[in-house]
């Protein structure tokens, strides 16, 4: 099949999205929310994922490669388009924007934050509670995160949306309006599973 | 009778395709129900601007002048439309006309859309039925789904929705959102699907069903109201079953 590449990039950026990275972004969430139960309710967490088996294999094969493929086409799609919110201002058009916009917002969060924890640890600092604690004094970078985590969240659920409408799950307009709803609530769901944790640190 | 009243406008003009583009005002004699259409007109039998100027007219397309064929397509007081179904009476003045600059500018208001008819090309839209002998009557199609795809087959090639998209740029090839729609209609017809297969691997060519980002731009612009959207999600849909099929081998069509 020549020429159909492109089609099938697009097809694999936006299935990464979701699995495994949208998933991921959820455990990761999850995980992380038992710092609202204390350092070593979160220390307890963080060191049975470090335990387990195949550690280095999973973050490469189901973290860092999709991640990392997502973020680079993401990329060339955000600067492929050009916003025209200004002259149609329509729902949807703005999500489109918005979509973009956290998209890269998110990979300048995510590479920072990589480099600070999963980076640093490999340098021999322990990851736990107080490493995140330490971060998150100051207010500027707990500014940084919150606004980070927002934007990713906001990232995966409205990607979700157009998930469905890319692979051809939410065809019609009532399923798409509906899953615009659902998203959206997922979206302020995990917002707030999110913050939570963050306030837990510090 | 006290002083005539007037129509003002503001138009982008473009000696060239390549020259730069520059704005002129014209004062037209007020009608009752003038279209923008009218007042080119008017302004093509007096070529002369608001400052007094003689000018060259104003050089644009138009056919049908009742909505249906696409050619008058600008982009009237910043929303790309039809100028023939464009009424004075309902636009805010001054109105400012311009080319819809996403299409090659020929002259003035006039632009290009042959990129438009060579994608439907790509995708073979139309319905196979020559051959070397008479292939006989076709398959019936069911009268409700006759009218449902009358629906789609309104589409007249008119450009507005490739204006409104984000994605129609120079930076992509994307062949644009009436694609989806026609491809559609090509598909559902009885004929037609004898070649749906082959519509659609052409659409999932570079340029092709993966441009789309979901603005949903299309959907909203469309004076056709072509449910462009949901054919898109259909085609997407469509598109992912015959991309399995063409993988892991199960009948091609
Ligand atoms: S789909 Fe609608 S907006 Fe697009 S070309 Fe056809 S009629 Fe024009
Ligand atoms: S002249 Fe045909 S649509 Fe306006």
């Amino acid at each position: 099949m020549a020429g159909n590449r492109e089609f099938f990039n697009r097809r694999l950026h936006s299935l990464l999205g979701v699995i495994p990275i949208g998933l991921f972004l959820c455990i990761h969430l999850v995980v992380n929310h038992f710092a609202t139960g204390g350092s070593s309710s979160f220390n307890r967490a963080a060191n049975f994922m470090e335990s387990l088996p195949f550690l280095h294999i999973l973050e490469w094969i189901l973290i860092f490669l999709p991640l990392l493929y997502h973020a680079i086409y993401g990329l060339y799609i955000a600067f492929t388009g050009t916003a025209n919110v200004g002259r149609f201002g329509f729902f949807r058009n703005w999500m489109y924007l918005l979509q973009r916009i956290t998209g890269v917002i998110t990979l300048i969060f995510v590479a920072w934050h990589v480099w600070e924890t999963r980076i640093a640890m490999a340098f021999g600092t322990a990851l736990n509670y107080q490493m995140m604690h330490d971060i998150l004094s100051s207010p500027f970078m707990f500014g940084f995160y919150a606004v980070g985590v927002v934007c990713a969240i906001f990232h995966f659920s409205n990607g979700l949306w157009s998930f469905m409408v890319s692979w051809g799950i939410t065809v019609s307009p009532r399923s798409q309006v509906i899953s615009t709803y659902v998203t959206m609530i997922i979206f302020v769901v995990l917002s707030i599973v999110g913050i939570q944790t963050l306030f837990a640190f510090v | 009778m006290a002083e005539t009243k007037t129509v003002k406008f503001i138009i982008t003009r473009q000696d060239s395709p390549d020259s730069a583009p520059y704005e002129e005002e014209f004062e037209v004699p007020y009608r009752p129900n003038m279209n923008v259409i009218s007042a080119l007109m008017e302004i093509r039998r007096n070529p002369v601007t608001t400052k007094g100027n003689k000018t060259a007219p104003i050089t644009w397309d138009m056919n049908c002048l009742e909505e249906v064929c696409g050619a008058c397509s600008m982009v009237i007081n910043g929303k790309p439309r039809q100028a023939c179904s464009a009424l004075v009476d309902k636009l805010e003045q001054p109105i400012r006309l311009a080319p819809m600059k996403t299409f090659p500018v020929i002259r003035d208001l006039q632009i290009d859309r042959s990129r438009m008819f060579d994608s439907l090309k790509k995708v073979k839209a139309w319905i196979p039925i020559d051959g070397t002998y008479d292939l006989g009557p076709g398959p019936r199609m069911a009268e409700t789904k006759r009218q449902w795809a009358y629906e789609l087959s309104k589409c007249m090639t008119c450009g507005v929705c490739l204006e409104a998209c984000p994605n129609v740029n120079s930076k992509t090839n994307f062949m644009g959102p009436f694609v989806f729609g026609q491809v559609r209609l090509f598909n559902a017809h009885p004929t037609g699907a004898m070649n749906k297969a082959e519509r659609l691997n052409a659409f999932m060519e570079d340029g092709g069903i993966q441009g789309c980002g979901n603005s949903q731009n299309c959907v909203q612009a469309c004076p056709k109201g072509i449910p462009l959207t949901t054919s898109i999600a259909a085609v997407n849909r469509d598109a992912t079953i015959q991309s399995f099929k063409n993988f892991f081998g199960s009948d091609q069509i």
